[in-house]
């Protein structure tokens, strides 16, 4: 930019492009650098620490919807509680372990947070007459990933079939040869299952 | 007229004595523990966690669970029993299918899927734990169905 095209520029964001394309005559290029690089590590750290700070537990069920819903359900199951005690919160199967998945599903998640104000699931009922919607959703995203947040912990390579029931080894030995992924058949493990009629007519009774 | 009275307090005493006799035999559910004390409680059975088709012991008799059923749900949304003994699934599941009688009304009546007074297992079929049983009794299973 010359001086003519300066003096031409009136608006502030012309005024703010204009001091930011300006060369520094003030500070060095090293305090620069520096300044930046220090700049850098705080931005960078104090967004993983905010973001980390939304994959919690206690993050997900501070909302009523999540607590009086999806966790009191959990509750029952055996990944909340087991004989050795290792249990699965929230994120780590709703959430990725990948950093990059990871960003992609917490902007994803301000859909969420619009729907959160809306109030669209604030209520058990308006919850129940959308949970199959919502189950789908899920499945859906766990199909298309090959099931992989299943599988930061219950990995094919190194699940020992002959230490399986009966039942569980035949069906995991036909699940792996035909390439099925987790949610294929564990669907309902975590959480109360949705009106399976339209789903899967095989396991309701009556028809509609 | 005091004759009369004295038997009638012998003949009260009598029954009162009684009473108190039986009430020594009445043992509570919570056995001779006294109120103030708890009670050990009972070893935990764990069900068995999979295994063969248990034989049936009497003619009729709901077939047994021979397997774990912890988290199975059943409610009018989904039957988790269902989704291998179903006759649409049974095959691929490698399981025993649901009888035909499941598929009647209480009048008889065949219907195009499982019957609601049918549908929730549970209330017929059970799984099983190795446990000795709670009473001595004398039962036999029929030779003709279990062979023994």
């Amino acid at each position: 930019m010359t001086e003519n095209s300066s003096t031409e520029c009136k608006g502030l964001l012309c005024g703010l492009w204009r001091a930011l394309r300006r060369p520094s005559l003030r500070y060095s290029l090293g305090t620069l650098t520096v300044v930046g690089f220090v700049a850098g590590i705080i931005f960078w750290g104090g967004f993983n620490t905010a973001m980390e700070m939304t994959n919690n537990e206690e993050f997900c069920i501070s909302c009523h919807e999540m607590e009086q819903n999806v966790f009191r359900e959990y509750q029952d199951t055996i990944h909340y509680a087991n004989r050795t005690g290792v249990r699965a919160t929230c994120p780590d199967c709703h959430v990725p372990k990948e950093w990059h998945h990871k960003v992609v599903r917490k902007i994803q998640a301000t859909n969420e947070l619009f729907h959160k104000v809306m109030g669209t699931i604030d209520t058990p009922e308006k919850f129940e007459a959308k949970r199959l919607e919502l189950a789908e959703n899920v499945w859906r995203a766990m199909k298309k990933t090959d099931s992989r947040e299943c599988r930061n912990c219950h990995d094919y390579d190194s699940m020992d079939f002959t230490a399986q029931g009966r039942r569980a080894m035949n069906r995991h030995s036909v699940g792996l040869e035909e390439g099925q992924t987790c949610i294929d058949c564990h669907k309902g493990i975590a959480h109360r299952l949705p009106d399976m009629h339209e789903v899967d007519p095989t396991i309701v009774v009556g028809q509609r | 007229m005091i004759k009369q009275l004295s038997m009638a307090l012998v003949l009260l005493g009598a029954v009162g004595f009684a009473a108190q006799a039986a009430a020594e035999d009445v043992v509570s559910l919570r056995g001779h523990t006294d109120l103030e004390q708890e009670s050990a409680a009972p070893e935990l059975k764990h069900y068995q966690k999979d295994g063969e088709p248990i034989t049936r012991d009497y003619v009729q008799q709901p077939p047994l669970i021979p397997h774990k059923i912890d988290g199975y749900w059943i409610d009018h949304k989904s039957n988790k029993c269902l989704s291998c003994h179903s006759w649409a699934n049974y095959k691929e599941a490698g399981a025993t299918k649901i009888s035909q009688t499941h598929f009647e009304d209480r009048d008889k009546h065949v219907l195009a899927n499982v019957s609601a007074r049918r549908y929730f297992c549970t209330q017929c079929h059970v799984p099983q734990v190795e446990a000795p049983p709670l009473v001595e009794n004398t039962f036999k299973p029929i030779t003709a169905i279990s062979g023994k």
